[in-house]
């Protein structure tokens, strides 16, 4: 494949998988999530499957603004966005490559994750569980969409990892809220999980739909 | 001749919030089951529908201020400052909102705050867009117009998931009160009246507080844009 879009991802991946900064600091950022929680709500018996799923998902929030507070840290330096302006191709393949390598990051990291989590919480999962390979992707999907936006948003700014955090955890709420209600409630098979998920579903349309028709924008500011 | 206008539009708008608020507390009748708690739905409601409103100029000015910014420069300034001026009237109006519904909501249900679906909706409206402020805040230089522009679009694909969240959801806030069931709606003609004024008084109050903040941002581009062109010069 000749596109813009195959050349970013695979350059990403080429970089990554040479230092695996970001994986490994994600990894033992979440890791200590879980276990912080576990030492903060006490995680035994049926109250562990209360809030495994809320547990699971701010971690991988947490795990995500790490990993994406660095994601445009070799752009930034040494006028590299210069050079990906000058690029023939639409911005928003740009961006499409840069969600899809963090995207594929955060599930590793959740992957990785996820023995630690059965264990240290004692999940029995009630309900149906492989809507959770549904769920969660959807999920990390939304986060790593807007936030890889956001984060490209926020770059020229003076304090930009704040300012990352601050816009994007408000916009990403309801589908924290869903991604949380969904996992739940297929821990502790309480209760149906398809209204969340089309939510889910219909949140990633809307938004990975409007971040690439507004980066362009945002890439050629000024 | 505009000074006169202006000068009456601030008599009015005074005169009409003074009636509104003599319409809400004296005229209106109380309400069955709540007493005298329910005449804080007549700075409730419509301070939330206004914010809305707000939001949508907003949101308007963000999109006028991406469309123009290339094309017809002066446009694009007036529309920033319309942005800017509707996302911090509608800041103004949201944060009334979630201060009398918790006041209402501590004596009518026993409990200061819920998490159901409008409560955390219109809380998090207030979140994305008190966010918008901060960026224009903290966002340095030139492009901050342009970021904040398109984080004002962002922000305003939330507005419409707040107002169909009372639908779609079984929620603990009331249900609405206009366009709701085959029951719904305000029936009692006094109750109506002072509904009315109050929706107009904070309608034109705030169109009164958008239109000042409006030209204090008109003032500020215009002193940037001659500090600019002074240092051009020099």
């Amino acid at each position: 494949m000749n596109s813009a879009l195959w050349t970013h991802l695979a350059k990403d991946l080429r970089i990554e998988w040479r230092s695996l900064d970001a994986i490994i600091s994600m990894l033992f950022f979440s890791g200590l999530v879980v276990v912080l929680f576990s030492i903060a709500f006490d995680p035994r018996g049926a109250f562990s499957q209360q809030i495994a799923g809320g547990v699971l998902c701010v971690a991988t929030m947490f795990a995500s603004v790490s990993a994406l507070n660095q994601a445009w840290a070799r752009e930034i330096r040494h006028q590299v966005m210069d050079a990906q302006r000058m690029v023939p191709s639409p911005g928003s393949e740009l961006l499409l490559a840069k969600v899809i390598v963090n995207f594929l990051f955060v599930t590793i990291v959740q992957i990785l994750l996820a023995p630690f989590f059965v264990v240290f919480y004692n999940l029995h999962i009630a309900g149906q569980g492989w809507l959770l390979l549904l769920v969660l992707p959807l999920g990390t999907w939304a986060l790593v969409s807007n936030g890889v936006f956001f984060a490209a948003l926020s770059m020229s700014s003076r304090n930009r990892e704040l300012l990352l955090s601050l816009i994007l955890f408000p916009i990403f709420i309801p589908a924290l809220l869903a991604m949380v209600q969904a996992t739940t409630s297929i821990f502790t098979g309480e209760s149906d999980p398809s209204l969340w998920i089309k939510m889910l579903l219909g949140y990633d349309i809307i938004f990975t739909t409007i971040s690439l028709l507004l980066f362009d924008v945002v890439l050629h500011v000024d | 001749m505009k000074k006169l206008a202006s000068g009456l539009y601030v008599v009015v708008t005074i005169a009409l919030m003074i009636w509104g608020f003599y319409q809400a507390v004296y005229v209106a009748p109380l309400d069955a089951m709540q007493g005298e708690i329910s005449r804080i739905f007549y700075y409730h409601v419509p301070n939330a529908m206004l914010c809305f409103l707000f939001f949508a100029i907003s949101l308007i000015g963000s999109i006028g201020y991406l469309s123009y910014r290339n094309k017809l420069p002066s446009r694009a300034q007036a529309a920033d400052a319309l942005a800017l001026a509707g996302a911090e009237v509608g800041v103004l109006y949201c944060t009334v909102v979630l201060t009398t519904g918790p006041l209402w909501g501590r004596r009518a249900w026993g409990i200061w705050w819920t998490w159901d679906a409008r409560l955390t909706t219109t809380l998090v409206l207030w979140l994305i867009y008190v966010s918008y402020l901060l960026m224009r805040r903290f966002a340095a230089g030139p492009q901050v117009q342009t970021l904040a522009a398109v984080l004002g679009i962002f922000g305003a694909l939330d507005v419409p998931i707040v107002y169909m969240s009372n639908r779609w959801w079984r929620t603990q806030h009331p249900a609405p009160v206009f366009g709701g069931g085959p029951d719904s709606g305000i029936k009692d003609p006094a109750m109506l009246a002072a509904w009315e004024w109050n929706i107009l008084a904070w309608l034109v109050w705030g169109v009164l507080i958008l239109a000042l903040r409006y030209r204090l941002e008109r003032q500020h581009q215009k002193i940037a844009d001659a500090e600019a062109q002074a240092a051009l010069n020099a």
